[in-house]
């Protein structure tokens, strides 16, 4: 076709002025981060070459292993709670009972406030309950730990709701009818129907917040800081510390941040692979 | 199961719905139960009601406003966002359209960077871009959009490409037949058809700029706040003397239009929350 051809010589008016902020703003930064993970520098222009040893130091940093530790368990408790809560919920609002959109619209709603805010708002509630004890959230990691999960639920459920009602609506119903046919209870056709239609939905949840709650920053900063003694800090937070609140580690802190990536590209190249190869099953 | 049965069990459902609902407003409301407070009757004891002596009427809101310059940022936060995700709008469109119909090794590389970028977390570029940014003095807040056109593109080229590679080639065929060149025929026969797609990619794009702080934070600074940005200093900077009333106010008005747009766009913006994240 003779308009392809014509197309082709738009590229400057088309895709450039997208290419150079992406270059620009994306993919050079991404190659100087690479590079100056392996340098030791405080300004970008007197980096000295030291090899790996930024990821020792990173390595051998108990900020940076205990916020790897804390972040771990805040996400795998994190997604157990909120997929569990929305799922349920979503089968709620599937069911027969009434004013489901006011309820859908309701839950959905917290998603849409930003890290920032959420933090402070759940500050002041979770504070306001711990003055009863004389004490606030930065006395323990406890109270952070689960003040930040609530939070995280607060936010994320509504949102995974959505999408597995949209999953339990894409369910043909005479799969279920069969099923009842067949003799099988509520909790057989969940278990033998339900769940496993619903694969697709779970597998994408599970992912997002996973990322969600593994990449976490603004709630964590406007929940606890990190307080107290950084024993809060998840690792986003931690690599924020280390690039400004330590002179002479920005290095360790792009190294740290390296691995960051590592480990948020490990977890979206299992998700690839676990949706690829169901897609190809089905 | 038998019919009464059925009802009651729905009905104890309805009662237990109604319960969470009210657990998941509650933290808005005690927010905006707050801000119509005294400044010394909030923090230690957020939920109890406003009495004579602690209602504080609009105070809050005009003292919170005037003293952490919260009309500048609103009106700066509303500047970057707008004009941020119209740019990404047209411009990942018209990549989008390219990319998918001029195939080459260059739109090979090019789509799967985009897709690429999507998967890097910020921390891995914040550094080196804060740096790049300021370097090229787009350090303010129209050079901003440009940021938010690179950090954008990832998403929004995705999901736009997705779309446009189930546009049936005939029509565009037919225009180039009626004699359009390239630009007329992606403005007047493929934006139209994209138009879903791209209001769908825009309400992404507007919840995610609207609420942004570190990338502000950043580029800005203190001196170009955004209302994220003016919210945490307000609470960091002040360093214990927070007027918690003004910040009650600033909170709910951070909160406000966001809702307000909400329950407005409802319906495009729970399509858009399908649709993301089925593609991401």
């Amino acid at each position: 076709m003779k308009g392809l051809i014509t197309i082709k010589k738009y590229f400057p008016l088309f895709v450039l002025p997208t290419l150079a902020a992406f270059a620009a703003f994306f993919i050079v930064p991404f190659i100087m981060g690479i590079y100056l993970s392996f340098n030791k520098f405080t300004t970008v222009s007197n980096a000295e070459w030291v090899g790996f040893g930024n990821y020792i130091k990173a390595f051998s940093n108990n900020d940076f292993l205990r916020a790897l530790g804390f972040t771990a368990l805040f996400t795998v408790v994190s997604v157990i709670t909120v997929n569990l809560f929305a799922f349920l919920l979503a089968l709620a609002l599937t069911g027969a009972v009434r004013g489901k959109n006011i309820f859908r619209t309701i839950f959905f709603m917290p998603n849409l406030i930003g890290g920032i805010v959420l933090g402070y708002i759940w500050n002041l509630i979770i504070n306001g309950v711990l003055a009863n004890f004389g004490v606030d959230i930065s006395y323990s990691a406890k109270y952070g730990f689960w003040g930040l999960v609530v939070l995280t639920n607060w936010q994320l459920i509504g949102y995974m709701m959505v999408i597995y009602i949209a999953g339990l609506q894409n369910i043909p119903r005479d799969l279920h009818e069969a099923a009842e046919i067949d003799g099988s209870n509520r909790f057989q056709t969940l278990g033998n129907v339900t769940i496993p239609m619903l694969m697709p939905s779970i597998t994408i949840c599970t992912f997002l917040t996973l990322t969600n709650s593994f990449k976490l920053f603004d709630q964590n900063l406007a929940l606890t800081a990190g307080a107290p003694a950084r024993k809060t800090a998840m690792l986003a937070l931690d690599i924020y510390n280390t690039f400004y609140g330590r002179a002479g580690w920005q290095g360790v802190g792009q190294a740290k941040a390296v691995i960051f990536f590592l480990i948020v590209a490990l977890i979206a190249f299992a998700q690839l692979k676990l949706t690829g190869s169901r897609e190809v099953e089905s | 199961m038998n019919i009464p049965q059925k009802k009651r069990l729905n009905t104890l459902l309805f009662v237990v719905l109604i319960v969470l609902a009210a657990l998941f407003l509650f933290p808005i409301l005690i927010v905006l139960l707050n801000s119509f407070k005294t400044k010394f009757s909030i923090m230690g004891s957020p939920f109890k009601l406003p009495t004579k002596e602690t209602f504080a009427g609009f105070e809050n809101y005009v003292s919170g406003v005037k003293s952490a310059g919260i009309a500048a940022a609103f009106g700066r936060s509303l500047f970057i966002t707008v004009l941020s995700v119209l740019v990404l709008a047209l411009l990942t469109s018209m990549t989008a359209w390219y990319l998918v119909r001029v195939k080459s090794a260059i739109s090979t590389i090019l789509y799967n960077t985009f897709l690429f970028s999507m998967i890097v977390p910020f921390q891995m570029v914040m550094y080196t871009m804060t740096y790049v940014v300021t370097k090229l003095k787009f350090n303010n807040p129209v050079g901003i959009i440009f940021v938010y056109l690179g950090f954008g593109a990832g998403l929004s080229v995705f999901m736009l490409s997705g779309f446009v590679k189930s546009i049936p080639l005939e029509l565009e065929e037919a225009a180039e037949i009626d004699g359009c060149n390239p630009v007329q025929k992606f403005f007047m026969i493929v934006l139209p058809i994209l138009k879903p797609t791209a209001i769908t990619v825009t309400i992404l794009n507007a919840m995610w700029i609207w609420n942004d702080y570190l990338l502000p934070y950043l580029i800005l600074g203190t001196g170009n706040k955004t209302l994220p940005v003016a919210i945490q200093i307000a609470m960091q900077g002040a360093y214990g003397a927070v007027n918690w009333g003004g910040f009650m106010a600033m909170l709910v008005l951070a909160i406000l239009p966001i809702i307000v747009f909400y329950l407005f766009c409802q319906r495009y913006i729970i399509e858009g929350v399908i649709a993301g994240a089925v593609k991401g």
